[in-house]
């Protein structure tokens, strides 16, 4: 809402001139809750003066400029111009040697060789935006009328010293779209009552029209007429006002109705009566029905819009736009206005749809009945003023509103409750009043009467607000309650989780959800059903990932395309899908590794083993150790991985995630990933971390290597191992892996090396033997194995 | 005799003076103090000396010998030293290359600020709780006092899946959760930061962002709580210097309502680029708990009273870390996510 201050100063006694002023009013109102855009003079221009042209040459080197000599009261200048309709005898504006003009500021000058002290100036150079001007101001410079006083200031003699500040109302403040609503508001800040709306008309003749409503979307409807209106331009002061709020000038008919909305909050709408049957009807639109709008554009409409009709057809779309058939033209003779109040809601959807407009903007917010008549007779008003109009006597009425004021009770106690300040009954009957609504005090209640001009306000605690910003937010002071001590509560899980993946070389990456149709379920098994968005932004983001993995290797592509090739990520996050009609969201984590990760001379690209050990890592310092194994099924894993350097990741024999490498068809440089479910890990439970008595008695390393087919996995060996290994043996690892010469084809060694050892005794060699004995077995029988001499 | 044993010393203390590694300091050795060494030898012949030479001659046979044993002795030290110097100094490396190590890994400029918040509100007692992201219409709307036909939950501004579900729009879906899930009705002291998803995507506004909220549900809680617990958690983010400004504003789910803004902490509010010339930087939304809200969700609004509050976490990040670009947040360019891999003062 761009507020002029002129507009304001016609309904509130207030000085509001200099840009100090303006600027105060706008900290103020921002103060209250009403934020501003901008705030500053309509124009800003210095240095200006009005000045006649005695004497208009056409300049000696040029076929179009023009030297002139422009008396400007206690001087004559000379000012070379170039605008076609400089003459002598002309009153303009001058802008003198120095002036600050939008555009940049005016010099002393030579112009092929003629001197030129200033600059004769046209409105667009003033700074006013051209979709405001005339032709004429768009061709030349302006020319003021003859009765202009040489050497006066000409912005205000032209009527355009004037403030705006262009305000950010939140939502529910639809009253403050409107002069009048804008007046009590800053009338609360300066304790200034609003001045009454001059509402004086006279009436002849009888009405002869008829409505019909037929929705339920409208609740009052009110249609008046007026006849024999002669169409011409606005005065000064009625365009100077709507321009500074943003609204074009048209014709003095067509400006008065926007003059009229400004002014009390409520749209109008003026048809040309004689285009009308005698009648006009609001109903629903039908499903396509055509209408062209005033712009001419031709709307398709749905049964949800709310339309006026006179009867046959559709001749305006309710609450955005009028028709194009029955809009007020230059031959415009009668007229016909209605003043009507829609459903927000459906006028909100409509205007998303087709088009938003000044008018769609305050019938979203709602409007107060009160103003709808009020509009109605401010309207009489100007178009027997300003447009000679009769008007006809009577008014077509359907209203179902309520306008009484509300009444509220309210103690003061409520009020520094809830607030924490400490405000006395006689500042908060001040603060009421200043807001002009009715007190009344009853002992220690405040029956508190709020005018329907307010309709954000309807319990006690949007009194305590308003108490509160009027009081000033800056007069209470802040404190920290005492509570309770108690410790603050959270999972530190996953904080733990992030700090050891980071601990482990990776950079943390914060990805989008949302994905792209066929990026939702990749990585997966396919066997969940897609999420999808019901209106997305883009097809880019229209679907919700079921795995972190897609949106890494997304930035992974980002990363190499930018030449970061070492690029080691991973995110904690959701992933989401349908299973059975419901929906389910699962905390993950996830990894990508590629490139470097063993830095310096010796540096190590990353491969299957050091994702691995990223993966141990967690499960380890999570408490799993000993309890996961990597399972290699080629059913069970997505078809995106490699399938032959991939694995299931199963904890207490669960499948908890994946890890493994991109398959080459969709990378082919090395890329290695990692998800587990959090939500499925985390739930098995592990036991405290306890202190193991240290043995007192020295272990013993056994060496042990066999030779057995390729393909039996090191895991199923070591299982074996241990089965047979018995409680002496203490540990087991892999230590080589041999397939090269004097090894037969098909076949490897792999080497062990066993630790064993006892609480309670040093071992003897027949002891360790045995055991040795026991997990060769072992070996041979289960898995073929021979031992390797 | 005497003479002899002059001459000896002379000589061995010549060779000494020459002898430049051990071997040849042990062969001195073996020459002079051996067994069959010249002062051996010499001791060994003192048997033809008369009674009154003996003691004289012993005892200088004897000091020559102590004397020499000390000088090879010491000699030897600073031949050993010298040897290991040497095979040190051939073993020196150029330590001015590169380390073996494993890459450094970074936390997310965005996380960092979560965790910093948590921090600072567990130390004052609250929980941190999480809900879910995709969520009911019930859950972040209705039960929040933003009946249906509020134009903050039209089909414009939210991604919904269905009618009934959506991705959250704001964390203060949670809000009604933590009441509605504490059975008791008991006082609440809560934030819940986590990501929050809107239907719109500029140069400002991410589609995908994160936010913070904090709620708190007691007996007698006021304006004046929200204010004192505002500018503490400010003044820790952004330093003690902030300054708050609370403006009167607009929220369904709060009653009264403020917007916050601090003091431009680049200029200090003086006006500049950062805050448009204002000196004030918009950060929070925040008000008294709507008695709506708090009835609808099982708190009689009669007897308890809150506070609410919310803000943009990813705005926190860029402000403290001088993040000119959001997108950056969001695309996780490495040479971005690089620079985040250190401890925060």
């Amino acid at each position: 809402m761009k507020l002029s201050t002129n507009f304001l100063k016609d309904y509130l006694d207030i000085n509001i001139d200099t840009k100090e002023d303006i600027y105060n009013l706008a900290e103020n109102m921002t103060k209250i809750g009403n934020e501003y855009d901008f705030q500053g003079k309509l124009i800003n221009a210095t240095k200006l003066i009005i000045g006649e042209v005695v004497e208009c040459e056409n300049h000696p080197d040029s076929d179009h400029l023009h030297v002139c000599r422009v008396d400007i009261g206690n001087e004559v200048l000379q000012i070379v111009c170039g605008a076609p309709n400089v003459r002598k005898g002309l009153k303009v504006i001058v802008a003198l040697p120095g002036a600050k003009l939008p555009g940049g500021e005016i010099k002393r000058s030579v112009i092929r060789g003629q001197e030129s002290n200033g600059m004769l100036c046209s409105i667009a150079e003033l700074g006013i935006e051209n979709k405001f001007l005339k032709e004429e101001d768009k061709a030349g410079i302006h020319e003021l009328p003859e009765d202009a006083n040489i050497g006066d200031d000409p912005i205000s003699y032209m009527g355009m010293n004037d403030g705006v500040i262009d305000f950010e109302l939140t939502a529910n403040r639809g009253d403050l779209l409107s002069i009048l609503g804008m007046a009590y508001e800053v009338g609360s800040i300066y304790n200034k009552k609003v001045k009454p709306m001059d509402l004086s008309y006279k009436e002849k003749g009888k009405l002869d029209f008829k409505l019909n409503i037929v929705t339920e979307n409208c609740s009052l409807f009110l249609a008046k007429k007026v006849e024999n209106v002669v169409i011409k331009e606005s005065p000064d002061n009625i365009k100077e006002r709507l321009i500074a709020s943003g609204i074009r000038p048209i014709n003095n008919v067509v400006d008065i109705s926007n003059y009229v909305m400004l002014e009390t909050g409520q749209p109008l709408h003026f048809y040309d009566a004689d285009k009308l049957e005698g009648m006009l009807e609001v109903r629903m639109a039908k499903e396509g029905e055509k209408l062209t709008t005033l712009d001419k554009q031709e709307r398709t409409l749905g049964a949800d819009d709310i339309v006026i009709s006179d009867g046959n057809r559709a001749i305006g779309l309710a609450g955005v736009m009028g028709g194009y058939d029955t809009e007020i033209t230059e031959n415009t003779k009668n007229i016909i206005i209605e003043a009507a109040i829609f459903d927000s809601v459906k006028i909100r959807r409509t205007s998303n749809k087709i088009l938003r407009s000044e008018a769609s903007n305050r019938f979203e917010k709602g409007l107060d009945p009160n103003r709808t008549y009020m509009a109605i007779e401010r309207s009489c008003h100007m178009l027997e003023k300003y447009a000679d109009a009769t008007i006809i006597s009577g008014m077509e009425v359907y209203d179902k509103t309520k306008k009484e004021d509300k009444k509220i009770d309210i103690k003061k106690e409520d009020i520094n409750s809830l607030l924490g300040s400490n405000i006395s009954d006689t500042e908060i009957i001040d603060i009421f009043e200043r807001l002009a609504f009715k007190v009344e005090k009853d002992k220690d209640i405040l029956h508190v009467l709020v005018p329907t001009r307010r309709m954000d306000i309807s319990i006690k605690e949007d009194l305590i607000e308003e108490v509160g910003r009027i009081y000033g937010v800056d007069n209470i002071q802040g404190r920290l309650k005492e509570m309770p001590i108690k410790k603050g509560t959270f999972d530190s899980t996953l904080r733990e989780i992030r700090n050891k993946m980071i601990n482990l070389g990776l950079n943390e990456t914060l990805t989008y959800s949302l994905v792209e149709e066929k990026e939702a379920n990749m990585f997966t098994n396919k066997k969940m059903e897609d999420i999808k968005i019901l209106a997305p932004l883009t097809e880019e983001r229209s679907y919700l990932r079921q795995s972190l993995i897609t949106s890494l290797y997304k930035t992974y592509e980002y990363n190499v395309s930018r030449d970061n090739k070492d690029v080691c990520l991973f995110e904690i996050g959701k992933t989401f899908f349908k299973d059975k009609e419901e929906y389910k969201e699962e905390n993950k984590v996830a990894c990508l590794m590629s490139g470097e990760y063993y830095l310096g001379l010796n540096y190590k690209n990353v491969d299957f083993y050091v994702i691995k050990g990223v993966c141990e890592e967690i499960l380890d310092y999570l408490g799993y150790n000993l309890r996961y194994s990597f399972i290699m099924d080629k059913e069970k894993m997505p078809e995106e991985m490699h399938p032959g350097k991939s694995a299931l990741i199963s904890v207490n024999n669960d499948v908890v995630g994946i890890i493994g490498r991109i398959t080459p068809e969709i990378c082919k440089d090395e890329v290695y990933v990692m998800e587990i479910n959090l939500d499925k890990l985390l739930a098995k439970k592990v036991g405290k971390m306890k202190y193991k008595e240290l043995s007192k008695f020295p272990v013993v390393k056994k060496d042990l290597a066999v030779l057995v087919k390729k393909d039996i996995q090191a895991q199923d060996l070591i299982k074996t191992i241990k089965n047979n290994g018995g409680k002496l043996l203490l540990d087991t690892k892999v230590f080589d892996l041999y397939d090269g010469k004097g090894i037969k084809e098909g076949d490897k060694s792999i080497a062990f090396s066993l630790t064993f050892g006892a609480q309670d005794r040093t071992l003897v060699d027949e002891e360790i033997n045995s055991c040795i004995d026991k997990i060769i077995k072992g070996l041979e029988n289960k898995h073929g194995a021979t031992l390797r001499k | 005799m005497k003479d002899k044993i002059e001459e000896i010393e002379k000589n061995a203390l010549q060779e000494l003076d020459n002898c430049s590694n051990l071997k040849s300091l042990e062969d001195l050795r073996v020459k002079y103090l051996g067994k069959k060494g010249e002062l051996t030898a010499l001791l060994k012949m003192m048997g033809t000396l008369s009674k009154e030479e003996r003691p004289v001659i012993g005892s200088l046979v004897n000091k020559v010998r102590d004397e020499l044993e000390d000088i090879i002795t010491s000699k030897e030290k600073e031949l050993k030293k010298k040897e290991i110097a040497e095979k040190l100094e051939s073993e020196k490396i150029d330590v001015t290359l590169p380390s073996s190590k494993i890459r450094r890994g970074s936390k997310h400029p965005i996380n960092r600020v979560i965790e910093e918040v948590e921090d600072l509100f567990v130390s004052m007692g609250y929980d941190v709780v999480s809900g879910p992201e995709l969520e009911t219409d019930e859950y972040c709307f209705e039960r929040l006092n933003l009946p249906k036909g509020h134009p903050a939950r039209d089909m414009q501004d939210s991604f919904y899946i269905t009618t009934e579900y959506l991705l959250r729009t704001q964390t203060s879906a949670v809000q009604a959760r933590a009441m509605m899930d504490n059975k008791e009705k008991s006082p609440i002291r809560i934030i819940v930061p986590g990501k929050t998803y809107r239907r719109e995507d500029d140069a400002t506004h991410s589609h995908q962002f994160n936010q913070v909220e904090g709620l708190v549900i007691d007996k007698n809680i006021t304006f004046a709580d929200l204010k004192g617990t505002l500018e503490v958690f400010m003044k820790h983010m952004l330093g003690e210097n902030t300054k708050l400004r609370f403006r009167p504003s607009y929220f369904p789910f709060t009653e009264p309502s403020y917007e916050v803004d601090v003091s431009c902490f680049k200029c200090g509010g003086k006006g500049c680029n950062l805050c448009k010339q204002t000196g004030w930087i918009e950060l929070l939304g925040s008000g008294m708990v709507h008695p709506n809200v708090l009835r609808v969700n099982g708190y009689d609004p009669d007897k308890y009273t809150g506070f609410a509050f919310g803000t943009g976490l990813d705005r926190l990040a860029m402000f403290k870390y001088g993040i000119t670009d959001m997108r950056l947040l969001y695309a996780n360019d490495v040479r971005f996510l690089e620079q985040f891999d250190r401890k925060d003062i």
